[in-house]
C-alpha cells in the first residue's frame, strides 16, 4: 500500500513540477510494468479473461466455424459431384442424340432404297404391261389391215371380174366365169 | 560519370543540410519551448494501472483500466467470432470470412508446425492468439491501455505455455522427453555440454517468449509517446514529430500482428517439442 501512496504524491508533484518530475522521482519515471503490487490483480484478471475467451471459443465460436467450414466443403464437393454427373448425362445425351441421328439416317436410306425398288418394280410392271398391250394392239391392227387388204383384193377381183364381164359383153364376146376368174387371178398375181 | 557523381554529392549535401536543419529545429524547439509545456514527456505513464472506478486501494480483484481493456478484447473476440458468424452462411459475409480466416490461419499453423496430433490443443492456442492480437490492436487506439505491454501479463501467458508443454511432454513421452536435451547427432563427448546448454535454453524460453511480446509492444508505445512529447514542445515545428508518429504507428500496426503471430508460432514449436521430443 505504501507504493500507491507514493504514487499519488508523485502525481501531485508532477502537476506542479513537470519539467523535473521525470528526473526527480524514480517512481513516475520508472516502469509501471515492474510495480509488483499490481501483479496479483493483473494475473487474476488475465486468468479470468483467458478462461472466458477459452469458453466462448470452445463452446460457441470454434464448433460453429468448424461446422460452417465442413458444410461449405461438403456443399462444394456435392456441387462438383453433381456437376460431374450432369456432365456425364450431357455426354450420354449427346451420344444418344448422335446414335439416333445415325439410326435415322440409316433408316431413311433404307426407306429410300425400298421406295426406289418399289417404284422401279411398278415402273417395270407398267412398262411390261404397256408393251404387252401395245404388242396386242399391233397384232390386232395387223390382222385388221390384213383383213382389209384381203377384202380389198377380193373387191378388186370382183370388180375386175364384173368389169371384165361387162367389157366382154360390150365387145360381144361371151366368156364363161371360170375363164375370167382364172385370167384375173393370173393377172392379179402378175 | 562526372554528372552522376556531381548529382550524388549534391544529394549528399542536401541530406546533410536536411539533417542540420532538423537538428537546429529540434534544438530550437528544446530551447525556446513554451515554459508551461516544458519537456513533460512521460512515456511510461500510459502503462500505469489504476482502479477503474476511482479510489486508491487496489486489491487483487479490483477492476482496473487493464481489466477494462482485457474485457474489451473479450468483447472484440465475441463480436468477431460469435456475432460475426451468427449467419452460419455457406457464402460468408465479410465479418464471417474474417473470423474464418483467423480460424484457418491458426488451425493451419498448429497443424503445420506442431503436427496433426497437436490439433486437439488448437482451442488453447487460438485463445492465446486472439487475446494477444486483440489486445495489441485495441492498444493502438489512442488513450487506450495495452495489457500485452505488461510483463506480468505476457509472463503468465508464457508460463501457461511453458508449464503446459513441459507437463505434456512428460505425460506423453515419460522420461523420453529428456531426449530433447540429449543431442544424439552430436559427438558423444559433446553431448553433456550440449545438454546443459539445451537445458538452459529450455528454461530461458518462457523469459524470451514473454519479454519479446511485452518489450515490442511497450517500446513502440513509448516511442510514440516520446514523439508526442516532442510535438507538444516544438510548437510550430511539431509537424515533424507528428510525421514520425505516423510512421511509427504504421510500424506498430505491423508489430501488433507480427508479435501475436510470433508468440503463437513459438507456442506451436514448443508444443511440437513436447509431442515429438526427438532431436
Amino acid at each position: 500500500m505504501a507504493n500507491t501512496t507514493t504514487q499519488t504524491t508523485d502525481a501531485a508533484h508532477g502537476t506542479a513540477d513537470m519539467a523535473h518530475g521525470a528526473a526527480g522521482h524514480a517512481e513516475s519515471a520508472g516502469m509501471p510494468q515492474l510495480d509488483f503490487s499490481t501483479f496479483g490483480n493483473q494475473i487474476f484478471w488475465l486468468v479470468v479473461t483467458l478462461v472466458v475467451i477459452y469458453f466462448v471459443l470452445t463452446k460457441i465460436a470454434l464448433p460453429r466455424i468448424e461446422a460452417v467450414l465442413a458444410d461449405r466443403q461438403s456443399t462444394i464437393t456435392n456441387d462438383i459431384a453433381a456437376a460431374e454427373e450432369l456432365k456425364q448425362q450431357a455426354v450420354k445425351a449427346e451420344d444418344a442424340y448422335n446414335q439416333a441421328l445415325a439410326d435415322a439416317r440409316i433408316e431413311a436410306n433404307k426407306i429410300v432404297a425400298e421406295a426406289r425398288a418399289e417404284i422401279q418394280a411398278d415402273v417395270d410392271k407398267a412398262a411390261a404391261k404397256a408393251d404387252a398391250e401395245i404388242a396386242a394392239k399391233a397384232a390386232e391392227s395387223e390382222a385388221a389391215i390384213a383383213e382389209i387388204r384381203k377384202g380389198a383384193v377380193e373387191s378388186v377381183k370382183a370388180v375386175a371380174k364384173d368389169t371384165t364381164k361387162e367389157i366382154l359383153a360390150v365387145l360381144g364376146t361371151k366368156a364363161d366365169a371360170k375363164t375370167i376368174t382364172a385370167a384375173i387371178t393370173a393377172r392379179m398375181k402378175g | 560519370m562526372a554528372d552522376e557523381s556531381a548529382k550524388k554529392s549534391g544529394g549528399g549535401i542536401t541530406k546533410i543540410v536536411f539533417f542540420l536543419v532538423m537538428a537546429l529545429v529540434l534544438l530550437s524547439g528544446l530551447l525556446f519551448a513554451p515554459d508551461h509545456a516544458g519537456l513533460a514527456i512521460h512515456p511510461m505513464d500510459q502503462f500505469k494501472i489504476a482502479p477503474l472506478f476511482g479510489g486508491e486501494h487496489m486489491s487483487w480483484f479490483t477492476p482496473t483500466n487493464e481489466t477494462l481493456w482485457m474485457g474489451l478484447t473479450v468483447v472484440g473476440i465475441v463480436l468477431l467470432l460469435v456475432i460475426g458468424t451468427r449467419g452460419r452462411a455457406i457464402v460468408p459475409t465479410r465479418t464471417q470470412s474474417v473470423a474464418e480466416m483467423a480460424y484457418g490461419f491458426v488451425y493451419k499453423m498448429v497443424e503445420d508446425v506442431a503436427g496433426k496430433d497437436a490439433v486437439k490443443y488448437f482451442p488453447g492456442i487460438m485463445t492465446l492468439f486472439l487475446f494477444i492480437v486483440f489486445a495489441n490492436f485495441l492498444g493502438l487506439i489512442p488513450k487506450s491501455f495495452t495489457p500485452t505491454s505488461h510483463i506480468a501479463v505476457t509472463a503468465v501467458l508464457a508460463m501457461i505455455v511453458f508449464v503446459f508443454v513441459t507437463v505434456l511432454g512428460f505425460v506423453k513421452n515419460g522420461a523420453g522427453f529428456l531426449g530433447l536435451f540429449w543431442v544424439s547427432s552430436a559427438p558423444l563427448a559433446l553431448r553433456p555440454i550440449l545438454a546443459v546448454i539445451e537445458l538452459i535454453s529450455y528454461f530461458v524460453r518462457p523469459v524470451s517468449h514473454s519479454i519479446r511480446l511485452a518489450g515490442n509492444v511497450m517500446a513502440g508505445h513509448a516511442v510514440i509517446k516520446v514523439f508526442a512529447g516532442f510535438a507538444g514542445a516544438l510548437g510550430l515545428f511539431s509537424f515533424l514529430p507528428i510525421l514520425a508518429i505516423s510512421a511509427v504507428y504504421a510500424l506498430e500496426v505491423l508489430v501488433a500482428f507480427i508479435q501475436a503471430y510470433v508468440f503463437t508460432i513459438l507456442t506451436c514449436v514448443y508444443l511440437k517439442d513436447a509431442l515429438h521430443p526427438s532431436h
